[in-house]
């Protein structure tokens, strides 16, 4: 048996019978395509990839066992650390969870300001991951310059409204925190307005071409039966062709008031991918226009909702959404005191992760980069 | 056409690169350090305590030590020793104030909760990030007097918030005046009435060791 230790060494010469000479390649930690601080470690034959293992755990900060260590209050601005791209749907996750656990309501106006803080997230996160993906595939700094002047406006009011640009600690237990003004629900619609034009100078900078589409399309399919039993969600599932959509499926929030369409792929492939988050981001454009049109007014928090000695009753709840990355849900169990007794994460990058061997094999060095950015990883959630 | 969508795509940079000679919004970069944005009014940064009189920063201090923000802190970064004795505060009450109220920020993680938890509106949110330091420890540790900041500076930052804190606190002492003027004039009209049963009071009265409220509660 190979030695996969992280004292490992980081590229060796191994021997199998059915391919003979091999060479075992240890990508990562420090590698600048694996997102953060993820190991893959490829054996291949000549440039093809026979094995391979995702080494992860590096950024592993015990998260869960903090999460019982704290108050239920306390936990919310570790959420934020979990992905820290969607920090708004990590805590909109969480609060639905204890929600749920103490039976509190939400407000109506609540409700649609964290539909429109999740569909912001939803576009922050897609662009982004459209810039990083491009720049996998070694088209340096353009896209992905193009996507951060886009990401670092939706920050821009991320931080007038929570008071920090990523790490924003917004939600709270029945309701959020402030409630955005007048002026800021204009700057939003001045966002929201200009996306579209946005994303149609992103679309013909890419979509169209011919060297994206060689590079990605055909490269790393994933079956829907195999998605569907390793329970990958989120845009890689729609990309399968399976229409499974939280927001649809569960219809939690004021979701089944908006009117959108859940795009869907066809072959599972890079490039489907890639299409499924650039037209799930028109469809986000579509619910934001909705929900800023038709944002109700009344209170943002609900007054029975307390701050400080806050105790649910026992029992356990999971509460989950559609986060941009999948089904990020947080499973938890009271026994009455302030702090929860079990803790757990639902994490969509990791479990996505799963079965990215399945995607690589066969696929060169190369290939295996653009598969592992087209999965959508943030490693302060596949490892937290 | 092979080709086209490169071209397509070649035409769009064009379009960015020479527009970000005409056109300010498309040149999206700042300058810092020579320019530096406006920060929002909501920015946050690590927490401060509340002065009342910028003369007399220890004296005035909104805290009274009951620790609610140590115990809600979710990394624990706070840490505070009570007095034994009580001082005056701004108001003139009698409080327990803190002798020790130090912030490791190197641990702070700016979430707010501190300030959200605070019955007193003693700890708010700075806006300072230029606080790069050579020294770990000892720097980023700190302590009470490195933390107080008068009012005033409060309402430079945070304008609309410190408005509100002020109007509340405003409200809330004068119910209290108004209660004390309340109870010292049905006093002075009933003097024969015998004094209230003294087995509700040690009810009313908070532990030595509980935070007595400057409001309406007192």
């Amino acid at each position: 048996m190979q030695d996969l230790s992280p004292g490992g060494a980081h590229v060796r010469a191994v021997h199998d019978e059915f391919h003979g000479d091999l060479l075992e390649v240890s990508m990562g930690p420090h590698h600048p395509s694996t997102h953060g601080v993820f190991r893959m470690v490829v054996t291949l034959d000549g440039e093809r990839i026979v094995k391979l293992k995702p080494v992860f755990g590096y950024l592993h900060r015990n998260h869960e066992k903090l999460g019982e260590g704290t108050s239920y209050l306390g936990s919310m601005p570790y959420t934020d650390r979990l992905d820290y791209l969607c920090s708004m749907t990590n805590n909109w996750a969480y609060a639905v969870a204890v929600e749920k656990l103490a039976g509190l309501t939400v407000p109506e106006r609540a409700e649609y300001v964290r539909v429109i803080l999740a569909e912001l997230t939803r576009l922050l996160n897609h662009t982004c991951l459209a810039g990083f993906l491009m720049q996998d595939c070694g088209c340096s700094g353009t896209p992905l310059m193009y996507a951060f002047r886009e990401r670092e406006k939706i920050l821009d009011l991320f931080e007038s409204l929570s008071g920090s640009r990523m790490m924003c600690n917004y939600q709270r237990f029945g309701g959020c925190r402030v409630d955005p003004p007048a002026d800021w629900l204009a700057r939003a619609q001045t966002l929201v307005d200009g996306y579209t034009a946005f994303l149609d100078e992103f679309e013909a900078l890419l979509t169209g071409n011919e060297i994206v589409m060689a590079r990605t399309q055909g490269v790393g399919c994933m079956s829907a039966a195999l998605a569907v039993s390793a329970g990958v969600t989120g845009p890689a599932l729609r990309a399968t062709g399976v229409a499974h959509d939280l927001r649809k499926v569960d219809g939690y929030g004021v979701y089944p008031r908006f009117n959108f369409r859940v795009p869907l792929g066809a072959h599972g492939d890079v490039y489907d991918r890639y299409m499924i988050r650039v037209l799930e981001m028109r469809e986000s454009v579509g619910i934001l226009q909705q929900a800023l049109a038709g944002l109700p007014g009344g209170p943002i928090m609900n007054p029975a909702a307390k701050l400080r000695g806050f105790r649910p009753k026992a029992g356990e709840a999971y509460g989950r959404i559609e986060g941009p990355k999948g089904e990020i849900g947080f499973y938890l169990i009271s026994d009455g005191s302030p702090n929860p007794w079990r803790y757990r994460v639902r994490p969509p990058s990791f479990i996505n992760l799963t079965i990215l061997e399945d995607m690589c094999l066969g696929h060169t060095v190369a290939d295996a980069v653009i598969i592992l950015g087209s999965v959508d990883i943030v490693l302060g959630e596949v490892d937290r | 056409m092979l080709g086209s969508g490169i071209l397509q795509g070649l035409a769009v940079t064009a379009k960015n690169f020479l527009g970000s000679y005409h056109d300010p919004a498309r040149y999206t970069t700042v300058e810092y350090p020579e320019v530096k944005q406006q920060l929002p009014e909501a920015f946050r940064n690590f927490p401060f305590l509340v002065t009342e009189n910028a003369t007399d920063p220890m004296g005035t201090l909104r805290c009274v030590a009951c620790q609610i923000c140590e115990k809600e802190c979710p990394p624990q970064c706070i840490f505070i020793e009570k007095s034994k004795d009580k001082k005056p505060d701004a108001n003139g009450k009698l409080q327990i104030y803190p002798v020790v109220f130090a912030i490791d920020t190197s641990v702070c993680m700016s979430c707010q909760i501190c300030v959200e938890v605070c019955p007193f509106d003693a700890i708010k949110m700075d806006q300072v990030y230029e606080i790069a330091t050579t020294d770990r420890f000892d720097a980023l540790l700190l302590n009470r007097e490195q933390l107080a900041k008068p009012n005033e500076y409060f309402h430079q930052i945070h304008p609309t918030e410190a408005a509100e804190v002020d109007a509340r606190l405003a409200a809330d002492r004068k119910a209290a005046e108004e209660k004390a003027k309340a109870a010292a004039a049905a006093k002075a009209a009933l003097p024969a009435k015998p004094a209230p049963a003294p087995v509700a009071k040690p009810a009313v009265v908070p532990p030595p060791t509980a935070p007595q409220s400057p409001g309406p509660a007192a």
